[in-house]
């Protein structure tokens, strides 16, 4: 960063903005600036990124605030908040609200806890340390609909690995995702298991990063290993901790495709829709493009709200 | 921080009894750990080795034995998805390698080129990676079906291109909203391994008189070879594992230009209820490429760590 500061005041004192300097001069100092020289490799990656990311962005506010539906073209000519109206007043919208907030909370504080602990797991000196950590860090290699295939066999009713260990304990058998009240819980079981190597990963890089002697100190004077890290080194990954919850909200938000493996088909188990499906089944099943439109904006806004912080914790840290 | 050492200066007996009991707790904990994460995947392949009548009667995890044994399911499962995995990688090598270019040269010249307002365009980057793609879907689909059908512009022309078919211009819609939606999440990449050289490189280049252009072909591309290796890997299993996309802009699961994700959830599935061994068996296939790239990843990795911490 203080690099950042000397170069620009470089800058500025070359800066023809004083009186006196005729406009070709100045249009010489523009043309030859870093801004316009470097615009080429930024500018065609942001012209493209743009137009995909922004004005799908717009296109989509827009089309949320027609009537848009079936195979008719857009009318733009009357718009208003209708979509949204009848999206707050839909149970089956409200019901996707509440479990998309559960799964992303869930998922991302389970994910967290979990790969922390595995982190310190294998820092407190272990053998094999590499080769443990590859494997802990394998579903992630996997996509989302390989993995639900994979779940979708350990939660079957029939010969499922979960039911024959739920039996053999002497206990019923259970429709994992088949029985509303569970399915969510199940699901973000599946999707842990997925991420929380990654969770630790991130960890891991965090407690490596910091100094051996805090570790030697604590001993010095008596703390216990469990009381070192509690006190001394977990509260220091502040910093890797809000990375990875970011990250992780950001796989949640993708959930989607998992939930749509699983059944293969628009609907995903009772108890575990959640905005995304909901946008894609009343747009791309039943034609309901402005309303799906309308959904798809508010978890675009449910999305701005998780990363406006961070972003602003990052440019706080000064490591924007 | 392994501190195993220090801890004989103690009391050696006392302590060593004490670590030994502990070591046996904590080594148990890992083995758990890698039974949790290897269970279901272990599952997998065993099913998918499996006949039908062994995927019913014995435990899922167990090996098949004797006349338990079968290719069928990875055989059947091969064939049907051959021709998807082809189009898998005709839609994923290329949209990652423009992508990890783009993406160099946009974080190229957010972080190793100062000017005033750059703050600006690299939140705007930034939020693009958040965007979760379905705030974009419905103008996607509008947009490559009725304002600008490439697919059906080019399919003329790939139809009488050799080794493709006509039906393969489908991908190029796939191809350029892979790398657009891409951009932001690989420039972050490299921007993070652009900030941790040392600023006295480009610096020194500039006082010297290079250009731009100069410094990015004689001293960025060069020094950042191993990231473009991290990246591509990232990019390409994150594109060859995309779902959304392909399943909005590809008709369906049946058409021949489908991705291989696009036909794993209903492959195996008839009115009996699914065959887990189809179905396993082509997950399983459909996750090979992805595992043994990540497999080989593991150790680039460590190499390019160990490069950047020397």
């Amino acid at each position: 960063m203080t690099t950042h500061d000397t170069t620009e005041t470089t800058e500025s004192a070359v800066d023809p903005s004083e009186e006196g300097i005729d406009w070709q001069t100045k249009l010489r100092y523009f043309l030859n600036s870093d801004f316009v020289r470097s615009s080429p490799y930024w500018g065609i990656p942001f012209i493209i990124m743009g137009i995909a990311v922004y004005g799908g962005i717009g296109y989509n506010l827009a089309i949320s605030f027609t009537d848009y539906a079936g195979i008719a073209r857009p009318s733009f000519s009357s718009l208003d908040l209708e979509m949204y109206r009848r999206a707050l007043a839909d149970e089956s919208f409200r019901a996707a609200a509440f479990q998309n907030f559960v799964l992303l909370v869930g998922f991302t504080s389970i994910s967290l806890g979990l790969g922390l602990f595995l982190a310190v797991l294998l820092d407190y000196g272990i053998r094999y340390k590499e080769t443990i950590q590859t494997i802990y860090l394998l579903p992630m290699a996997l996509s989302f609909v390989v993995t639900a295939q994979l779940w979708l066999w350990m939660y079957s009713p029939g010969n499922g690995v979960l039911n024959i260990f739920v039996t053999a304990l002497g206990f019923d058998s259970i429709d994992w995702l088949g029985d509303p009240r569970i399915a969510l819980a199940a699901v973000i079981f599946a999707l842990v298991w997925q991420f929380s190597g990654y969770a630790m990963v991130v960890f891991l890089a965090g407690l490596q990063s910091l100094p051996d002697d805090q570790f030697e100190a604590a001993k010095v004077d008596g703390a216990s290993t469990t009381k070192t890290y509690v006190r001394i080194i977990v509260p220091q990954l502040k910093q890797a901790s809000v990375g990875a919850a970011v990250v992780l909200m950001l796989f949640a938000l993708k959930a989607f495709d998992f939930l749509y493996a699983i059944t293969g088909n628009y609907r995903p188990p009772n108890g575990t829709d959640i905005l995304a499906t909901l946008m894609v089944r009343e747009a791309f099943q039943y034609g309901q493009w402005a309303y799906g439109a309308a959904i798809a904006t508010m978890l675009l806004l449910l999305s701005l709200a998780v990363i406006a912080p961070y972003l602003i914790f990052q440019h706080r840290q000064g490591s924007l | 921080m392994s501190q195993s050492t220090s801890d004989t200066n103690i009391d050696v007996a006392s302590v060593v009894e004490d670590v030994n009991l502990r070591r046996i707790g904590h080594y148990t904990i890992v083995i758990l750990f890698l039974g949790f994460f290897l269970l279901p995947l272990i599952t997998g392949i065993m099913t998918a080795l499996k006949t039908s009548t062994a995927v019913a009667n014995t435990l899922p995890f167990m090996p098949p034995l004797g006349d338990g044994f079968t290719l069928a399911n990875l055989e059947y499962a091969f064939n049907r998805l051959s021709y998807a995995f082809v189009n898998s990688l005709l839609m994923a090598i290329p949209a990652t390698i423009i992508n990890v270019l783009l993406a160099s040269m946009a974080a190229f010249g957010l972080t190793m080129v100062r000017w005033r307002g750059q703050m600006g365009i690299l939140v705007l980057f930034l939020i693009g990676i958040f965007v979760p793609y379905q705030a974009v879907l419905v103008p996607l689909a509008r947009f490559w079906n009725n304002i600008f059908p490439i697919a059906d512009m080019l399919e003329p022309v790939f139809s009488v291109v050799p080794l493709i078919q006509g039906y393969h211009s489908a991908l190029v819609p796939l191809i350029i909203t892979h790398v657009a939606y891409g951009i932001p999440i690989c420039m972050l990449l490299f921007r993070s391994y652009y900030q941790s050289l040392p600023n006295s490189l480009v610096e020194a280049a500039k006082i010297d008189g290079a250009s731009i252009t100069k410094i990015y072909r004689r001293i960025i591309l060069p020094i950042s070879k191993p990231m473009f290796g991290v990246v591509f890997i990232y990019q390409f299993t994150q594109i060859y594992n995309e779902f959304l996309f392909s399943f909005t802009l590809v008709t369906s699961a049946n058409s021949s230009e489908a991705p291989i994700t696009l036909i794993i959830p209903t492959i195996g599935t008839s009115t009996s209820g699914i065959d887990f061994g189809i179905r396993m068996a082509a997950a399983f296939l459909a996750a090979l490429p992805t595992i043994i790239l990540y497999v080989a990843f593991a150790e680039q990795f460590a190499k390019g760590l160990e490069t950047e911490s020397a």
